[in-house]
């Protein structure tokens, strides 16, 4: 009798409708070190949508069919390291998702000082506030516990945030610029995808993945 | 000879004392600039600042937020040592014992205040620093306080029996908890970055009480560039607050028309209330204008000063209202009142 394999389920998140507009960021340009970098003001990229409605930066991530987290899978130890820069005085990419127990690196690429300070919502995971100077070596995180959207922040740049969410198994992807895709290596079984959008919102919907691939695709709508 | 130069000498205590509270105040716009700003965590270490000593950190350092959280340390150092200067001044110089005890308090409340906001940093508890931001304008109107105690004003009035009713002096009381409670619930809404909650004024999301459902509260995120997630506690806070504003405004003009009705309006505690409430049409002013400009720092930061102004008025209205009414023979016997007889049988 065939043994049913690991499958991966992929798909497309799409954005119907024209997005919120993004804030202009001014204060960035009234800052010595960081303004010298730009010539005109950046914006916030909440959301990262193609001209064809494709939307990026859509964490996926596995409940399982009843909704409720899938724990105690997590690799997270035998992972590579997931890295978050300062680059342009922001942090990039501003969303980030790793496994519990996986090295988060944060990296300053810019030739002024930010201070990196985690703010974790759920107990057991740990509230940091670490400078770090031009040049100075990777500081290195890990969570123990699921969250979604920890926020990083930087308290000499206020503008600067990103968010990594934090998973129990590895079950996850994140959407790219195309609204692309996959979670990989999903065993059999009955789940339920989440689709986790920061600004956007949630939505779910259930999945049974047998021996093949599966296609799931998401479409968030204007407000 | 010894009568006038001790005259002389706590005339410059006095003056001191105003300083000393002037400085407080600047103080209290300092670190309202460093919580405008969110730059509250931006020197990570303390007392040291990034492994310097705080007095040797190298100006070309101070950058970004590090300007406002370590300006905010010199200038909280400053304020220390000005305390500790005032409360030895008084406890050398003014024969009030209950004097000396309260510039006993003063230095010990900012000692207390200067570790609560080291704690915050070191702790990383955001929670302190809400603790930090009561404690400091209570500790602006222990000094302005001690300021009018020093004052020849205060000699005067203590002098003076000319009695506020009770009943007013009551309702008083009632404002300043009223504004107390504000000033908590402010710093708390600060803490929480709850200040862009709501976008819009005097509406609030288009309503007279907005919708706070889940849908709804997806809505306003999605709609918002705020980079904190809204929620509907920041919204319900937000909300009290406004309402709470609006009680303090009944309260204090309600105050202050009794000062008018029962004291005249020629009675200076009758204009002092008056005042007040310019103050408080001005703090609502300036918490509508917060709102508006997306909360801008300068004008967030002029907010919370007005709110200690307004807290501190009604502080002092309180004091000299006590200090007209009730009979103290304490007070009647006081050095102070005896070098003023002293100086005017002189003349």
């Amino acid at each position: 009798m065939p043994v049913a394999r690991a499958a991966d389920i992929v798909g497309t998140v799409t954005f119907k409708g024209v997005p919120p507009p993004e804030a202009t960021n001014l204060e960035i340009m009234d800052d010595a070190n960081c303004g010298s970098m730009y010539s005109k003001p950046p914006t916030t990229h909440f959301y990262v949508v193609g001209t064809k409605g494709e939307f990026g930066d859509v964490v996926l991530s596995l409940k399982d069919a009843d909704g409720k987290e899938i724990t105690g899978k997590s690799t997270g130890s035998d992972q590579p390291p997931a890295v978050l820069d300062q680059k342009g005085c922001l942090y990039t990419p501003q969303i980030l998702a790793v496994q519990t127990g996986q090295k988060l690196l944060v990296r300053n690429s810019d030739q002024c000082v930010h201070n990196v300070h985690d703010v974790p919502k759920v107990a057991g995971n740990v509230e940091r506030n670490e400078p770090q100077m031009p040049d100075g070596k990777d500081l290195t995180f890990t969570f123990q516990k699921p969250e979604m959207f920890l926020k990083f922040k930087c308290d000499v740049h206020r503008w600067m945030f990103a968010w990594v969410s934090v998973f129990d198994n590895p079950y996850f992807d994140i959407s790219g610029t195309e609204g692309k895709f996959t979670i990989k290596n999903v065993p059999p079984g009955k789940y339920t995808i989440v689709a986790a959008h920061y600004k956007a919102g949630t939505q779910t919907q259930a999945v049974e993945v047998a021996d093949k691939d599966v296609t799931v695709n998401f479409t968030f709508e204007a407000k | 000879m010894d009568k006038k130069c001790k005259e002389n000498d706590n005339r410059w205590l006095h003056r001191f004392a105003v300083a000393s509270a002037v400085a407080t105040f600047l103080l209290l716009g300092a670190g309202g600039l460093v919580t405008s700003h969110e730059a509250g965590m931006s020197v990570p270490d303390w007392p040291n600042s990034y492994g310097y000593n705080m007095f040797a950190f190298p100006i070309s350092k101070w950058t970004g937020g590090i300007f406002y959280e370590h300006t905010h340390r010199l200038w909280a150092s400053a304020v220390g040592l000005m305390t500790t200067v005032l409360a030895v001044w008084i406890w050398l110089r003014d024969s009030r014992k209950w004097m000396k005890w309260l510039g006993v308090a003063a230095f010990l409340l900012v000692i207390a205040q200067g570790v609560l906001g080291g704690l915050r940093v070191v702790l990383i508890d955001a929670d302190l620093g809400i603790v930090h931001g009561v404690v400091g304008q209570t500790f602006f109107v222990l000094m302005c306080a001690i300021a009018l105690f020093t004052s020849r004003f205060w000699q005067k009035v203590s002098g003076q029996k000319l009695n506020v009713p009770r009943s007013l002096r009551i309702l008083v009381m009632a404002a300043i908890l009223l504004i107390f409670l504000q000033l908590i619930l402010g710093a708390t809404m600060r803490g929480q970055h709850a200040g862009l909650a709501i976008p819009d004024f005097p509406a609030a999301y288009g309503q007279l009480w907005p919708d706070t459902s889940p849908a709804a509260i997806v809505r306003y995120n999605a709609e918002s560039t705020n980079p904190d997630a809204i929620t509907a506690f920041q919204i319900i806070l937000q909300m009290v607050h406004r309402l709470g504003a609006l009680a303090i405004f009944i309260c204090v003009t309600t105050c202050a028309g009794m000062a008018w009705r029962q004291l005249g309006r020629r009675d200076p505690l009758a204009k002092f209330a008056f005042f007040w409430l310019a103050l408080i049409a001005a703090q609502i002013g300036l918490g509508a204008w917060t709102v508006l400009s997306n909360k801008a720092a300068d004008i967030a930061t002029a907010h919370v000063l007005v709110g200690a102004l307004s807290l501190v008025t009604g502080a002092l209205w309180c004091i000299i209202s006590f200090g007209r009414s009730v009979k103290s023979p304490e007070v009647q016997n006081e050095t102070y009142g005896a070098i003023g007889n002293f100086a005017a049988n002189k003349q």
